[in-house]
């Protein structure tokens, strides 16, 4: 699965908030729809159903219709390709140093010669 | 492994990596100060840089872009704030629009290069990566940066431990 750096940063800006955070925590397993997650913060409705939109577009949750109900579920599959871009990204630094190593060496080999 | 230390200390915000190579300060700065050897470290092959203007001197930006895979790309800038040949360097570094000008909705962070020598034919170069606020490091992340993704590593593992075994 092919992600593009503009998602990979909407997933991680999506998850930089703490509230959005609990909300992918919540959705995880409960069957809640945006009135009922909204009941556990302090904040308006409105704000909650933002922050529920933010998640969809970083493809961290989706609407489910339930019967007559729209519940919010989160996408594990997302969060673990987050997780696995993630780990590649630890190893950017990591990477930059070895090609620098690299670079150095070659020069070295170029004036032994 | 020529990485010889990574620390990050999430009360100041800032992460310090510690390298060490078998090279001179010299040859160690050169990696910086010229363009072309930049280009072929910054980016991964997959994702390389392209330095369109490159003078490290005090106040002046230094401009990129990388090219992505699939012919996206992203561009950036330094703002050069020290410069110390072939000691040290500190930039702040942020994210540009596609006509080049900085993206005032993307926070920047700061970078110090020191380069010492060790002796022996040995150098050690230090990065410091300095980040504003812990907004903006978990924003940087996104970019690479290391600490900031430690801290989204660690939000989403603890979101999937509350999955438990089912995952």
């Amino acid at each position: 699965m092919q992600i593009a750096p503009p998602d990979f940063d909407r997933m991680f800006g999506a998850l930089a908030d703490h509230t959005r955070r609990d909300i992918v925590r919540r959705a995880i397993d409960s069957k809640e729809g945006v009135a009922e997650l909204a009941s556990h913060y302090p904040m308006s409705f409105a704000a909650v159903q933002k922050h529920v939109a933010i998640l969809e577009r970083a493809g961290l949750v989706t609407k489910h219709r339930i019967g007559r109900r729209k519940v919010v579920r989160t996408n594990v599959e997302g969060l673990r390709v987050a997780r696995r871009l993630l780990d590649q990204y630890e190893e950017l630094w990591r990477g930059r140093i070895d090609r620098m190593t690299q670079l150095v060496n070659e020069y070295t080999r170029e004036t032994d010669q | 492994m020529t990485v010889t230390a990574v620390r990050k200390d999430p009360h100041a915000l800032t992460m310090t990596l510690d390298a060490e190579f078998e090279a001179s300060p010299e040859r160690v700065w050169q990696l910086w100060s010229d363009p072309r050897q930049l280009e072929r470290w910054w980016g991964p092959p997959t994702y390389p840089a392209t330095f369109t203007k490159h003078d490290l001197k005090p106040g002046s930006r230094v401009e990129y872009h990388m090219t992505g895979p699939d012919g996206d790309q992203p561009k950036g800038y330094w703002d050069v704030q020290t410069v110390d040949p072939p000691h040290s360097l500190a930039v702040r570094d942020g994210f540009a629009n596609d006509d080049g000008s900085p993206n005032t909705d993307m926070p920047t962070g700061e970078m110090r290069v020191s380069i010492e020598e060790l002796g022996a034919g040995r150098t050690r170069m230090s990065i410091v990566s300095i980040f504003p606020s812990t907004e903006v490091m978990e924003q940087l992340l996104a970019m690479g940066q290391e600490e900031g993704m430690t801290v989204a590593v660690g939000q989403i593992d603890a979101i999937l431990a509350e999955e438990g075994a089912t995952l």
